[in-house]
């Protein structure tokens, strides 16, 4: 709070209009049309419109293939969160042993938080290609058929995969701030009373490092939830069989392709009470309770 | 390092290598294809070191870029990249600096109304709200525009609250002076607020420049126009052939191409970056 303040009525409206012009417009009536439109029904033609309650979310619970995108949203996010926040932690602490070469390591392995998600979709697609792809072929030499065209787990792992990859970086650099945060004196006195680089990373590195854990886990699963729609787009749009079909990636597909406004806006509305809620934790508990 | 254990850090170079080999491994193979000629790769096997196409590629890709899936030549779409990604991170920057200017240094009613209204928008990503913005933009006629490409993109609470941040440390005694000086709230604003948070303007541009250029969903969206694709939503319309094989070799020129600009922001100013995507997280 500011002791010394410039006394003026008008002026911090005029400062804050563009910003409050924008919000209103692109986000608080939008996000107001898509809970308005979550309660109504069209029918085939788009003519009538009738208000029907609940009836569209009830229509969510009872459809198999949206409690499947449930499943396979739940999937992936965890996959995604695990897959890139392990190897992240792994070599997080590999370079915390390191003295010269840290930063040399650190910059090869920053750089694909740049690489758009769409385009790392387009890479690991094409590794994966099924008649051009290096993968499938080193596979098929130790005798397995990789195929995500036709095979659910496939897909699933080609996703994961994508989204993983890209998601590294930042997990990476979040994980070596954390260790640099933690006072060498303790995990010197841990040594000097015999504990190994084991016994030390679990009793005393890995716990003291939570905070900087629940933080990231809160944002890979945000990260996982609402910005692979792209990987999904570029490499299985969804297939097959609704094997990937994400949340995001259902609301676009039902709202835009597949031309059904009131089943979409109640699947946003779903999505928005999720991102509110991850955001109250994050504001709420990551950032105050798990302290040592 | 708590004690000396050569083994121990011969392991953790091994598995820092096989890192850096297997985050790079994706990009390379990219890079190979794109310097191969298209009958390169009806043999089967991939090639695994650069052809001799390289240049021919990617300047097949600037110029004239793949006609047949309807896409612009790679130049213009990295031209359309770059207009929407500078509008963003600007636009963000100068109206979340305000707002922090106006939320930081005035007392107004409804300012805490204010405030909130700026914060909900972080539970708001694109994706959530896709339709009923989609419809928005077409009513207000900015489908096929740069307007339409990056202006519902630029609210920001992020840095709204970054700004908040910065200028609470700024101390008063600094008003006060500017005040006993005559100086009047625009002056202070650009005098003194501005060159102090010069650091933190630029971290904040790397992050939002990457932010914007790497935008998907949005554009692929609102434009249908080809004059106005952007190079990482155009890649897809590349590589989706209805029949037959996509031109690996340009498509992966493309995606090549499409990281280029923020990987090298990355790479050319790290300390910045890794300045504001902790920064932003805060």
């Amino acid at each position: 709070m500011k002791r010394t303040i410039f006394n003026n009525q008008l002026l911090p409206w005029l400062l804050l209009a563009p910003q409050l012009a924008i919000t209103f417009i692109f986000f608080l009536w939008p996000a107001g049309q898509a809970v308005k439109q979550s309660f109504l029904s069209q029918d085939a033609f788009g003519i009538n419109t009738t208000f029907v309650g609940l009836r569209n979310f009830t229509a969510l619970l009872d459809s198999a293939e949206y409690l499947n995108s449930l499943k396979v949203t739940a999937v992936f996010a965890v996959s995604v969160t695990l897959v890139s926040m392990g190897v992240a932690l792994l070599l997080a602490v590999s370079v915390d042993r390191m003295l010269k070469s840290s930063r040399v390591y650190t910059t090869l392995l920053v750089w694909p938080y740049a690489v758009a998600p769409a385009v790392a979709g387009i890479l690991w697609w094409f590794i994966f290609n099924p008649t051009v792809g290096i993968m499938p072929y080193m596979l098929d030499m130790i005798g397995y058929d990789w195929n995500h065209v036709s095979s659910k787990s496939d897909a699933m792992i080609l996703v994961v995969i994508a989204s993983a990859w890209k998601q590294i970086s930042y997990n990476f650099l979040f994980f070596v701030a954390g260790l640099q945060a933690i006072p060498a004196s303790l995990r010197e006195a841990a040594a000097i009373d015999g504990a190994g680089p084991v016994r030390r990373f679990f009793d005393i590195t890995f716990p003291l490092l939570s905070p900087t854990t629940f933080f990231l886990l809160v944002v890979n699963i945000v990260y996982a939830m609402f910005e692979t729609f792209a990987v999904i787009d570029s490499t299985t749009e969804g297939g097959p069989a609704q094997a990937t079909n994400i949340m995001v990636y259902k609301v676009y597909f039902d709202g835009f392709v597949g031309q059904n406004m009131g089943s979409s806006a109640a699947q946003s509305v779903v999505l928005m009470l999720i991102v509110i809620a991850l955001t109250i934790i994050q504001f709420r508990w990551v950032e105050k309770k798990v302290e040592y | 390092m708590i004690e000396n254990r050569p083994g121990l850090t011969f392991l953790a170079h091994l598995v820092l290598i096989a890192g850096v080999v297997i985050v790079a491994l994706p990009v390379w193979v990219a890079f190979v294809a794109s310097t191969h000629g298209a009958t390169d790769f009806m043999s089967g096997t991939i090639p695994m070191w650069p052809g001799p196409n390289l240049i021919a590629n990617y300047s097949h890709m600037l110029d004239t870029g793949l006609s047949t899936s309807g896409t612009p030549p790679v130049g213009r779409m990295m031209f359309n990249s770059l207009i929407m990604a500078l509008s963003i991170a600007i636009g963000k920057i100068a109206i979340s600096m305000l707002s922090a200017f106006a939320i930081v240094y005035f007392r107004f009613p409804f300012r805490g109304l204010a405030f909130w209204c700026i914060f909900i928008t972080l539970m708001l990503p694109v994706e959530v709200r896709i339709v009923p913005s989609f419809q928005v933009v077409a009513g207000l006629g900015l489908l096929n525009s740069y307007a339409g490409l990056s202006l519902p993109l630029i609210a920001s609470a992020t840095a709204t609250f970054l700004f908040r941040q910065v200028f609470l440390t700024i101390p008063d005694e600094l008003t006060e002076a500017a005040r006993i000086d005559g100086a009047g709230p625009m002056k202070f604003f650009r005098d003194i607020l501005l060159p102090l948070s010069r650091t933190n303007m630029a971290a904040l541009f790397v992050i939002l420049f990457i932010y914007g250029w790497n935008q998907y969903l949005w554009p692929l969206l609102i434009t249908t126009d080809a004059q106005y694709y952007t190079i990482v939503a155009g890649i897809k319309r590349m590589a989706d052939v209805v029949d037959g094989l996509p031109q690996w070799h340009l498509v992966m020129a493309t995606a090549i191409l499409a990281m280029l600009p923020p990987v090298a922001v990355v790479i050319g100013m790290q300390r910045l970056f890794v300045k504001g995507l902790v920064e932003t997280e805060k």
